[in-house]
């Protein structure tokens, strides 16, 4: 349980997909320009980070490895995050028409969201690392627990970065570093806060 | 020897249309391994020649991809390819394949094969698939290249692992820019990049 909550609050704050691995950068940037439809984009990542990280982990775990299929891993994992987001897709625009129109394109996009892949592709390599190491994932319950973490991290900085863009319409930028450039600088600036919990440890 | 549009589709993406500054396109891993040159590169390459060849691949099947699974299929043809790359860098070039470590295989995920393939390459053949590939590939290993260098030479003093700041500045109180070595500094420095690149290409629009 305690390795477990050390790897939900790491996921979370030290190993960030966005200000450590730079993961979901495409639509993070794209989509954060007002904190609702960016809280939207949040919970679907979320949500499908969570369905399809256990999924990719009992495929890698019981029939990959058995079966000596590694070098397979990619083509299955980008399969069934593409179904999924499919799936996804469909009960937003059943149930949550606004939603689905404002999220428009990014929602098919989810697919090639890094930071889903990026999810399954780091899960792959923390398999095996040895049970001690406070990053090692050893069942379904922390497979779960890091997809998460992960996401809620993802939400928590692509609603900040939103609620800062969002002000920071009324400010006079220099017009070649208006939009995108400072849109990059203020991450950055926002990496550098997240670098103070890089050493938490629970 | 090219006419001008095959010009275009080839150089463009280097400056005026480069995907990295312009399109916006694969940020992810032009952030994540630029610490030092050598992944860059390899990255860059890796990058162009996937593009390059799924552009190619996807437009000579274009007219038989039905439109309601076209995703699915782009991302086999990339996922095959990638896995391709993957096990030759391994064999080849082990250290740097496991530097690159996740990114590797997400290039399957960067958005400038999925925004090539559907912008470009499902709509046109595959010779100008091919050179659209290359262009895109080679601008997105320019940004990488810039990036590196600048944190590389700043961060730990070295280009491709040799020396290149002498012995003598450390002697006299110089000393290396761990700041240059973090995440967040990439993030900066694309920015300045864009800003760089913007204020230039506006001037030249006048």
């Amino acid at each position: 349980m305690e390795h477990a909550l050390s790897l939900f609050m790491r996921s979370i704050f030290a190993d960030n997909m966005i200000f450590a691995y730079f993961l979901g950068m495409c639509s993070y940037l794209a989509v954060s320009k007002n904190v609702k439809t960016s809280a939207g984009l949040g919970v679907a990542v979320t949500f499908v980070l969570i369905v399809t990280l256990p999924v990719n982990y009992l495929l890698q775990t019981k029939v990959l490895d058995p079966l000596n299929l590694g070098y397979l891993s990619f083509i299955l994992f980008i399969a069934v995050i593409a179904a999924i987001v499919q799936l996804v897709e469909m009960i937003v625009e059943k149930f949550s028409p606004s939603l689905y129109a404002s999220l428009g394109i990014f929602l098919p996009l989810i697919a090639v969201n890094c930071a889903i892949m990026g999810g399954s592709l780091f899960m792959q390599q923390r398999i095996g690392l040895p049970d001690a190491d406070p990053k090692a994932i050893t069942g379904l319950f922390d497979a779960f627990v890091y997809a998460l973490g992960s996401g809620i991290g993802w939400f928590m900085a692509i609603v900040c970065l939103a609620g800062i863009r969002e002000k920071m319409e009324y400010n006079d930028v220099p017009k070649p570093l208006q939009g995108l450039g400072i849109t990059f600088i203020t991450v950055g600036l926002m990496a550098l806060a997240f670098m103070c919990f890089s050493g938490l440890n629970i | 020897m090219l006419s001008q549009k095959t010009k275009d589709t080839l150089l463009g993406p280097l400056n005026a249309n480069n995907p990295v500054v312009v399109q916006i396109l694969g940020i992810c891993s032009a952030l994540a391994v630029t610490v030092q040159l050598k992944p860059a590169l390899v990255m860059g390459i890796a990058v162009t020649i996937i593009v390059a060849m799924a552009n190619v691949i996807v437009s000579l099947i274009r007219n038989t991809i039905p439109m309601r699974v076209r995703i699915i299929v782009q991302l086999v043809v990339v996922a095959a390819l990638v896995t391709l790359v993957s096990e030759v860098l391994k064999a080849f070039a082990y250290d740097v394949a496991m530097q690159l470590s996740v990114y590797l295989g997400l290039i399957i995920t960067n958005c400038i094969l999925m925004g090539r393939l559907e912008a470009f390459a499902m709509t046109n053949k595959p010779w100008d698939s091919f050179l659209d590939g290359l262009g895109n590939g080679l601008g997105y290993a320019i940004i990488l290249v810039i990036v590196a260098v600048v944190r590389e030479l700043l961060g730990s003093g070295q280009l491709l692992g040799f020396q290149i700041i002498p012995q003598s500045f450390y002697n006299a109180g110089y000393e290396n820019n761990g700041m240059m070595l973090m995440p967040a500094m990439a993030l900066i420095l694309v920015g300045c990049v864009i800003w760089v690149h913007r204020s230039i290409n506006d001037k030249e629009g006048k």
